[in-house]
């Protein structure tokens, strides 16, 4: 059906033309993006955190119109607070998973959102959930999204299996989002990532001038 | 003819100058006059128990059950007018259902009975409708383990390791309360749950009454169903017999 998210968006409308992913390891899921927000040509934003907490161990990845996924975020982030409260314990992320899937599927014609889910909960401990324009909702172990994830998926299958060690995810999400960044004209600025596991939540920043770098010819 | 609440209890919105809503007491009574329904936790699940009276022999035994299920996973065992029984039940599947369409995940026990509790307080408000004349006792298994709730006319519910309602609540509680039940299983508590339903029975006041029997629990993979019926049989059998040890002593 449609090809890439850029050329769904609203007139006026900015993109997170992107590259995010989140990959599960033995105790947690680092989630990664790049930093960088267009309008068009223009980047509206170079330093962009499309890493957005909805909960104390449950993250999303943005992808797509910045608008559409912010206000989703904001929605999926209330539910979460309110079944917390209700409910007396951390929501699986399969929950917040299926609340990002509803939203968007119920409004597949009005948004553009590719969102990645990912987190940890004391019943299946870490996972990672994508959600694509459509709105279906697929588990895997590891997840790349956004434009700038099509230039990856080679390396990505090369180089991932499973239960890697907190450096060996980290290390893989860095160089796997600093090539997408390097071909991608949307996608550029800085590496944001996160480390969720049981404990907390450590961000980490790789900025522009000390990106990994490839054979740059 | 006069009674307690005399001018205060026409209506459930009007208190009584101590402080009591006799529509609400009253449709106590109406639970109270009803036959025995007990619900006993175990350590891995949950048995409802009923004492069904029985009012006329044409009616076919087994037929027109009072253990009802909400979901795959939530058992509802009710004593008092059986109409408002069902309508109950009816908005506990629909709440159940929700919640599933909405989460993706089945309704805790603590959450259906909220839900529940709330939904039996709101007509204790007007006068234009009458409270639940049901006690409703929900059995679940969910992620944290088994879990039993008891919700009253009043909407009031508390989690209880053992409850019971009806005509036989008193007797009822003084046995439940005499069993171990952090460590009974499911397959015990069923032939406790059978004994305790025999000796609740009044031969004198009630006529026939036939026991309906069913658990959540491990055996049943999670999901409320009625006791398979050589486990029925087994009880009941054990029960008769203790009863009549229990006449010998005399």
């Amino acid at each position: 059906m449609e090809v890439m998210e850029s050329a769904r968006l609203k007139p006026g409308e900015v993109n997170l033309g992107t590259t995010i992913m989140a990959v599960k390891f033995k105790e947690g899921v680092i989630v990664g993006a790049d930093s960088r927000t267009t309008t068009g040509s223009y980047i509206a934003n170079r330093v962009t955190d499309k890493l957005t907490p909805v909960h104390d161990r449950i993250f999303c990845c943005r992808s797509g119109s910045a608008a559409d996924t912010q206000a989703v975020a904001d929605i999926v982030h209330y539910y979460l607070q309110l079944y917390t409260v209700q409910e007396g314990e951390r929501p699986p992320v399969e929950t917040a998973a299926n609340l990002f899937r509803e939203l968007v599927y119920q409004n597949k014609d009005a948004l553009s959102a590719g969102i990645i889910v990912a987190g940890w909960d004391k019943y299946k401990g870490p996972s990672v959930y994508s959600i694509n324009l459509g709105g279906s909702l697929n588990e895997q172990p590891f997840s790349i999204g956004g434009s700038g994830s099509t230039y990856i998926y080679g390396f990505c299958d090369a180089n991932y299996h499973d239960g890697m060690t907190k450096e060996e995810a980290i290390k893989f999400t860095k160089q796997a989002v600093a090539l997408a960044m390097s071909r991608d004209g949307s996608s550029g600025g800085v590496i944001r990532l996160a480390v969720i596991t049981e404990e907390g939540v450590e961000r980490h920043f790789v900025p522009g001038n000390e990106l990994p770098r490839f054979w740059e010819g | 003819m006069s009674g307690i609440g005399t001018g205060y209890d026409l209506s459930a919105s009007t208190y009584s100058p101590d402080g009591r809503i006799f529509q609400v007491e009253y449709a106590h009574k109406a639970v109270d006059n009803s036959g025995t329904a007990i619900g006993i936790r175990a350590k891995d699940g949950v048995v409802l128990a009923v004492e069904k009276l029985v009012q006329s022999k044409l009616l076919v035994p087994g037929s027109n059950k009072r253990l009802m299920t909400a979901d795959r996973h939530i058992g509802v065992a009710t004593a008092g007018l059986l109409p408002d029984a069902r309508h109950l039940v009816n908005r506990a599947r629909e709440e159940a259902q929700n919640y599933r369409d909405f989460y993706r995940a089945p309704i805790p026990g603590k959450m259906i009975a909220d839900r529940l509790g709330g939904y039996v307080q709101a007509y204790t408000l007007y006068s234009s409708m009458r409270p639940f004349g049901v006690s409703t006792i929900l059995g679940t298994v969910d992620r944290s383990g088994p879990a039993l709730y008891m919700i009253e006319p009043s909407g009031v519910y508390y989690g209880y390791h053992g409850c019971a309602v009806g005509k036989g609540k008193q007797v009822a509680k003084t046995e439940i309360e005499k069993l171990k039940l952090t460590q009974l299983t499911c397959r015990e508590a069923v032939k406790e749950a059978a004994r305790i339903i025999y000796v609740v029975h009044d031969d004198v006041k009630d006529k026939e009454f036939e026991l309906e029997i069913s658990w959540v629990c491990e055996e049943s993979k999670g999901r409320h169903e009625f006791v398979p019926k050589d486990l029925v049989a087994e009880a009941e059998r054990l029960a008769k017999a203790s009863l009549e040890d229990e006449m010998d002593e005399d």
